[in-house]
């Protein structure tokens, strides 16, 4: 069983929302759909689950077209990002509802719901009503209904966004448990690097209503096919600057400059845009071959295991996440070091060249 | 010893002095009047509870009264489900949106006593749009000044085009707060009409149902202008509900002990059914 997209587009008026999208969607892992708010993440889930048509191109579930096919014929469950339960049901009457309309027999619905139940520890709250339970309760009981249901795509639209700190954490470890061995297509968007690279599977990269990159999560991290996809699989963002490459030397200006090594070193000279994690760039030095530079510091966070610094290079703002608690001082210079092997190098067109 | 700031009487007493002379100097004053007997030159004399008592026994009072009920349920029982209905079959995005809600707040925009004239020019049998249209193209023998089923039949179809858009409009600010994702996930369960209905749509209107009701109950109540515009009354005394036989009692017959007694027992009516509907109504409430 798995989901195909195939050149699926949709456009409201003279907008397009999602662009020409092709993805084979595979049950057992999650597949996840990172991209910023606005990037069509909901847009795409909207039409895999049947609720917006689309305009052109075609869905496969398991080899058969459901393009057409109402919601609920499809057999699936979305999961948004606010806590939808019917409000004057219990608990037990939310997650049976799909079950009672499917028209299931009543020990059986029993069985399931209680089964649902128990994997999200919902069993106490059985027959309580929604506004009764805390926001993480709620959520629970919202991927519950999925979970009773059995459904062959199980969507989740942002589910831990309206969370707080701590049970989403949780329920980000739970949840790839929970729709493991079930057979279920599972699609989850966000809108955090960090969520992705936590729940493993695959990942698309979204970017104004198309795909920019699909494949397992922790390689495109790694070896982001385009500049696009480096930048949305990047947070804080990642660094980017112009340089030009002259024999075994990349020139960045600034007065900026260092040897290529790795695969770099066999690029044609010319124009390249280099691309660097802010991981990569540090207030101390990782060891020779490092770049110094030095910039004015503009904003600093600190989070107690991490410090990011944004600093002033030229014309450009840098961005450089380094572990521990350094003492940055805004609207001082402060010296960085940028480590080249690490660096990502992109032709003109915006393509990975090494 | 502990000193008193007493200048916080001042901050209390532009709303004490509002609420005296809005409500209670104008509410003693009929109180005086209830338990007084005069005979003109400005004497009274104490009567006690005898007004009430009258009142309450008198069968004009009785009778009033049960026309007053029976014109409250038939509006509630029209206006309610009616309004419900259009405000479920009314848009909720698009162009058509404003034109819809325009429409639907028109007739409220209406002063009352104009709309008591113009259900009275509208329906007289020989020039009036609708009484000419039933009586010589129809061929009903339509006359509310002479039967008091007409007449009853106009007060009513007057209220609910007067009002029913209060109710429209109320439920339709229910409807769009619901977020999408509640009909979304509705439609991905294969949730009948009927269930999105029943388990979405109803409770979260019922906050704004309670309003629209007690609303409805209070004006339909106490309304006086349209029908007594419209009817003054009559024909003979089948449209006279219990405000307009109190204006009778207390500026025509200038009755003004009985006047007063029987403002005191309405207002009474009112207060009670308005607090019934309203606690069995929110008995329930979970959100």
């Amino acid at each position: 069983m798995a989901l195909e997209l195939q050149a699926v587009t949709k456009r409201v008026g003279q907008v397009t929302h999602v662009k020409e999208t092709s993805l084979v969607l595979e049950p057992g892992r999650f597949n996840v759909l990172l991209g910023e708010t606005g990037s069509g993440k909901t847009s795409l889930i909207k039409l895999m689950a049947g609720l917006d048509r689309i305009a052109s191109g075609r869905i496969l579930m398991d080899g058969q077209d459901v393009t057409g096919m109402s919601p609920q014929k499809r057999n699936i469950s979305l999961v948004h990002q606010f806590f939808v339960n019917y409000p004057h049901m219990t608990v037990f009457d939310n997650i049976a509802s799909p079950l009672r309309v499917a028209g299931l027999p009543k020990s059986e619905i029993q069985g399931r719901v209680e089964a649902a139940a128990d994997v999200l520890q919902l069993r106490p709250m059985l027959h309580r009503r929604p506004h009764e339970l805390s926001g993480g309760q709620q959520q629970r009981t919202a991927l519950a209904r999925a979970i009773a249901k059995e459904s062959t795509a199980v969507f989740l639209d942002e589910p831990l966004a309206n969370l707080d700190y701590k049970l989403r954490e949780e329920l980000r470890d739970q949840l790839p448990e929970l729709f493991a061995g079930r057979g279920a297509v599972v699609v989850y968007a966000t809108s955090e690097p960090a969520e992705a690279l936590m729940l493993g599977g695959r990942t698309a990269l979204m970017q104004d209503g198309h795909v920019t990159q699909f494949g397992p999560t922790a390689e495109i991290y790694r070896h982001p096919n385009t500049l696009t996809s480096a930048r949305v699989f990047s947070d804080p963002p990642i660094n980017a600057a112009r340089v030009t490459k002259k024999g075994s030397r990349v020139e960045m200006g600034h007065g900026l400059g260092w040897d290529v090594t790795g695969a770099a070193a066999g690029l044609r000279d010319g124009a390249y845009t280099v691309a660097i994690r802010p991981n990569y760039v540090l207030p101390t030095s990782p060891g020779a071959g490092a770049v110094p530079m030095t910039g004015t510091v503009q904003i600093t966070e600190l989070s107690g295991s991490e410090s990011t610094a944004h600093f002033r290079l030229g014309s450009d703002t840098w961005v450089s996440l380094a572990p521990g608690v350094h003492p940055y001082r805004v609207g001082v210079d402060h010296r960085f070091y940028m480590d080249p092997a690490h660096c990502f190098y992109f032709a003109p067109d915006g393509a990975l060249a090494a | 010893m502990r000193k008193v700031n007493q200048r916080g009487w001042f901050f209390v007493l532009p709303v004490l002095v509002l609420v005296a002379f809005n409500a209670l100097v104008p509410m003693m004053t009929v109180v005086n009047y209830s338990v007084q007997e005069t005979f003109g030159n400005n004497q009274f004399f104490w009567h006690g509870l005898g007004w009430f008592q009258d009142i309450l026994r008198s069968e004009r009072f009785h009778a009033a009264l049960g026309r007053q009920a029976l014109f409250t349920f038939l509006i509630l029982v029209i206006e309610v489900p009616l309004g419900v209905i259009i405000a479920l079959s009314m848009p909720r995005k698009g162009f058509w949106v404003p034109v819809c809600l325009v429409t639907m707040a028109l007739p409220m925009l209406i002063p009352w006593n104009v709309v008591g004239a113009m259900w009275n020019i509208f329906t007289l049998p020989d020039i009036g749009l609708l009484g000419y249209f039933l009586n010589h193209v129809v061929g009903i023998d339509y006359n509310m000044t002479r039967s008091p089923f007409a007449a009853w039949a106009t007060i009513i179809a007057m209220d609910v085009w007067h009002w029913t858009s209060l109710v429209v409009l109320l439920c339709y600010a229910g409807l769009v707060s619901i977020p999408d994702a509640y009909y979304q996930a509705a439609k991905i369960d294969g949730a009948s009409n009927w269930s999105v209905f029943r388990y979405i749509q109803l409770p979260k209107m019922k906050q704004v149902l309670t309003i629209a009701v007690l609303l409805r109950f209070m004006d339909s109540f106490n309304v006086y202008t349209e029908p007594f515009v419209l009817t003054g009354g009559g024909p003979g005394n089948s449209t006279t509900l219990l405000s307009i036989d109190l204006v009778k009692i207390a500026l025509g017959q200038f009755d003004l002990g009985p006047a007063a007694a029987m403002s005191l027992i309405y207002f009474a009516i009112t207060l009670f059914v308005s607090w019934l509907f309203y606690t069995l109504m929110t008995r329930n409430d979970t959100d």
